[in-house]
């Protein structure tokens, strides 16, 4: 009986309506803020908050762009992770090039990926399933070559722009903490929102087109226009997601960051974490950054120094597995695991 | 019944086909304001197909549909026949298992909720206002089909019964002028049918909605609707009153087979 | 002029092998309703293990090679069918191509466990001299390819229309539940449509593997004939063929006629970008058949 539901009546449509209705999941929140906000840049170490918080941050800002996409509104995308390049490049363009103040930059750089994405969205007005699939995936091998081949964007043949130094109202943002905050606060900000839209009208929406299109048309629902909004909304994130991936933790826009395989595995996060959920893209991208790390560390028992083709191919066989499993088992992912879990605590220790 | 008022909806000579197969072959209806009205008819003979065309889904090769007076574009679509106000319910379940029944519900209302994405991302005080209000109204209709104790069960675990009486309740959420059901007692036992048929009722009487539905089983539609029209093989063959229509000798030979009469 | 032709001459020859991977996605889409990410990936898979038999492992002789890589797919096939496919029977389609995303972690996973990451030189002993055909250069190497390709794709086609299988597999692809109903069994059906995919991907994983060297990015080549699916049409093997060749010439004469304008590479995309321009005059691909919704 830890977890409970019961005992506290709503005497309001609002608060029925509200983000959290249950008060431990609320007690929960804000202790996982407080976590965030003040714990891990207190305790964690440099090494942890660079190479796993941070891309845990913006891998999770992704996939709960991609999931909008694929699991709200049902428009697979195996491409996505050319829209995060797009957000990177054009970040790094309005604020290296042209000056324009961080935070604008960076919101710029979503805006930018949603007018790219939208554009790339238009052939899901009139095709669905796979064959959307493989539109989806031509934008990615546009996307890449354009940026490789166009050199006002990448300014070079590699690819790669070096990051610039960053600087917020003429303070530096240079050391791990302050780019730690810097993704945290956009995280929590867009989450925010995104937990706001897919709970309210546009993302039942979204939902009623992905269970059945038809049926959501003739109710009344705007087909086109809300699946081009799905696309336009979850590819800012994408972008917004990108750029703090490339200012906060790469240093560089580099293209090989968001190669197919990046696509791909934020696929499978959303598969991993579970589909149409928030909590889902967390878990999803928590367990792509964390494993590689687990792994290391299991084999660091039995050898000394673990080669990183070992690494990698076991990071794959895993990964792969796990979409395999959790498709046949829990098609919903960890997150309804997580649910179970609260089932279960709400009756402990009594089995009924 | 002599001096019938102006029909709310009046589908004129309607002409589709599919391939080869002429589905509807010239049929042309009134539906009148606050009747309560069937459309029947044996298998294929064009009754959903009709419900699809009034509907906007499917866009007839020949015919004019006027609805309120007004003649209807060609290539309306569907959304925006919808937000004229027709409403309807499918034969083959369409409820949207992905969410629950309070959600499935709520999608009736999208066509009146009209804040924008940045209000929605926000829920700042003009779309949490919006929520609210429709909740309220969608509310009520929970109370008027007595779903109130499954509202947050997810679609997909309802049983079927309950599962056609949500999508009437989805249908009834956008208020529509015309409510058109196909079959909405299909596969039911004997009380689930008369749950619906109550339900119906109620909404044409107290409520005032003009309804059109699709349903084979006689005994109901001869009780509750003011007037018949029988489809076969995609031509309208019968109109009237449920009295005019048992006595009808094209019916009896439609649905019996018997040539000749 | 003969310039002209050569290109669009070694254009075609790359179709053919777009035209047979493409219909290794086909057939797997037709029989199971999956779209088969894992292709790619099957390619390397097999790629790598001939390599295995014939060089890395073991030393057998070409011919045993290719008959135990055959077998190396065809417990693949097994493997996925019943492990990953079967309890996934009555899911929506999208569930089982995600499936597909796991298969190719794994197989890549699994293969370069097994087989290592380095790039391999594949000697399969084919002579590769060019010869001079009415003015164009053709390399043997590319005609004994295409050939093969070819080969294989009429004996696809073959397999198709006339035998008893095969008409079940297509009975399978129109109608599940009705293939079940007049006793097509339907795991056995798609066992052998992946065996047959399996094939389809040693052939182009050989061919592909013995030009480009076995490595990881073998992969991501199979990712180019999904354009040819979409062009031709996903339930047309005809069309599928015929798009091979379209996409094969067609990206070969772009890059040599277009590409120098542009910077070059635009091979990496221009099956897509052909792909996108016939999507929106023809959605369901030049021979696809439309579908009719019904509620």
């Amino acid at each position: 009986m830890f977890y409970r539901e019961c005992g506290n009546f709503k005497d309001s449509y609002a608060s029925d309506m509200a983000i959290f209705p249950i008060p431990l999941d609320r007690w929960g929140f804000t202790v996982m803020l407080f976590l965030a906000f003040v714990v891990i840049p207190l305790f964690a170490s440099e090494y942890l908050i660079t190479n796993i918080i941070i891309p845990f941050y913006c891998f999770a800002l992704s996939a709960f762009g991609l999931n909008i996409l694929a699991g709200y509104a049902g428009q697979i995308s195996i491409g996505h992770a050319a829209f995060m390049a797009v957000g990177a490049y054009s970040s790094f363009i309005l604020y290296g090039r042209y000056g324009i103040p961080l935070i604008p930059s960076i919101l710029g750089a979503g805006v930018v990926t949603a007018a790219v994405g939208t554009f790339f969205g238009l052939p899901s007005l009139r095709i669905k399933g796979f064959y959307l699939a493989i539109a989806t995936l031509a934008s990615q091998f546009i996307i890449e070559w354009v940026i490789v081949h166009v050199e006002w964007i990448s300014g070079g043949v590699f690819g790669t722009i070096q990051a610039p130094e960053m600087y917020i109202f003429g303070w530096p943002i240079n050391t791990a903490v302050r780019k730690y905050f810097l993704a945290l606060c956009m995280m929590v900000v867009f989450m925010t929102f995104g937990k706001n839209l897919v709970r309210g009208q546009m993302g039942r929406n979204w939902m009623a087109i992905r269970d059945i299109d038809y049926a959501a048309e003739i109710i009344g629902v705007n087909l086109y226009r809300d699946k081009l909004i799905a696309f336009a909304v979850s590819t800012f994130y994408a972008g917004i997601a990108g750029a703090l991936l490339c200012f906060c933790y790469v240093g560089a826009a580099n293209i090989e960051e968001f190669n197919v395989m990046t696509s791909f595995a934020l696929m499978g996060m959303i598969i991993i974490g579970g589909l149409g959920t928030v909590l889902g893209s967390f878990f999803g991208a928590g367990f792509f950054v964390t494993l590689p790390i687990l792994i290391n560390h299991s084999l660091a028992a039995f050898m000394d120094v673990v080669p990183s083709d070992i690494l990698s191919n076991i990071e794959a066989i895993i990964f792969g597995g796990l979409i395999v499993l959790f498709l046949i088992v829990e098609p919903y992912g960890m997150a309804r695991l997580w649910h179970t879990i609260k089932d279960k605590l709400r009756l402990w220790p009594f089995p009924y | 019944m002599n001096e019938k008022p102006e029909p709310l909806l009046r589908a004129e000579d309607i002409h589709i086909s599919f391939g080869g197969l002429k589905a509807l072959d010239g049929v042309s209806l009134e539906i009148y304001p606050g009747e309560l009205m069937a459309i029947i008819g044996p298998n294929g003979a064009g009754k959903t197909t009709m419900l699809n065309i009034l509907n906007g889904f499917y866009k007839p090769d020949k015919g004019r549909i006027i609805f309120e007076g007004k003649e209807r574009p060609r290539h309306m679509k569907p959304n925006h026949v919808a937000a004229q106000g027709i409403a309807r319910t499918f034969q083959n379940l369409a409820l949207f298992t992905g969410m629950s029944v309070l959600g499935n519900i709520m999608i009736g209302r999208t066509m009146m909720m009209h804040s924008n994405l940045f209000s929605q991302a926000l829920y700042w005080r003009f779309s949490q206002k919006e929520e609210i209000e429709h909740r309220e109204a969608v509310e009520k209709i929970i109370d008027f089909l007595q779903i109130e104790n499954i509202r947050k069960t997810p679609a997909s675990m309802l049983p079927y019964g309950l599962r056609k009486r949500v999508e009437l309740a989805r249908a009834l959420a956008s208020e529509p002028k015309l409510l058109l059901l196909d079959e909405p007692m299909a596969g039911m036992n004997l009380e689930e049918k008369e749950d619906i048929a109550r339900f119906v009722l109620d909404a044409n009487e107290e409520l005032g909605y003009t309804i059109a539905l699709i349903e084979h089983d006689m005994g109901v539609v001869m009780d509750i609707c003011d007037r018949i029209v029988v489809l076969d093989f995609g031509k309208k063959i019968a109109e009237g009153t449920p009295e005019e229509i048992k006595a009808n000798p094209e019916v009896i030979r439609a649905y019996l087979g018997t040539a000749g009469g | 002029m003969t310039f002209f032709f050569e290109v669009l001459v070694n254009g075609l020859m790359t179709g053919i092998m777009y035209s047979l991977v493409g219909l290794g996605f086909a057939l797997i889409f037709k029989a199971s309703d999956v779209f088969n990410m894992a292709q790619g990936a099957m390619s390397l898979f097999a790629s790598l293990a001939l390599y295995g038999f014939l060089e890395q492992y073991m030393h057998l002789p070409l011919w045993l090679a290719l008959l135990c890589t055959v077998a190396v797919m065809t417990i693949w096939a097994y493997a996925i069918v019943f492990v990953v496919l079967k309890p996934l029977v009555n899911r929506p389609p999208l569930m089982l191509f995600m499936a597909t995303f796991g298969v190719t972690y794994l197989m890549e996973g699994i293969g370069q466990s097994i087989y290592g990451t380095q790039a391999k030189g594949l000697n399969l002993g084919i002579p590769d001299n060019t010869y001079e055909v009415a003015g164009i250069f053709i390399s043997s190497f590319d005609l004994f390819f295409t050939a093969v390709a070819a080969v294989l794709v009429v004996g696809l086609v073959w397999f198709f229309q006339k035998t008893r299988n095969g008409r079940a597999l297509r009975a399978v692809s129109d109608d599940h539940e009705a293939a079940l109903c007049v006793g097509i069994p339907l795991l056995k059906a798609w066992t052998i449509t992946w065996i047959v995919a399996g094939v389809v991907a040693t052939v182009a994983g050989v061919a592909w593997g013995t030009r480009l060297g076995v490595q990881y990015s073998l992969s991501f080549i199979a990712l180019k004939a999904l354009p040819v699916l979409i062009i031709g049409g996903i339930d047309s093997i005809t069309g599928v063929i015929i798009a091979g060749l379209i996409v094969g010439a067609g990206e070969n004469l772009g890059e040599v006629f277009i590409g120098p304008y542009v910077g070059g590479g635009i091979q990496t995309f221009f099956p897509y970008l052909l792909a996108l321009l016939v999507l929106y005059f023809k959605p369901y691909g030049l021979f696809g058949k439309e579908i009719i919704e019904r509620v």
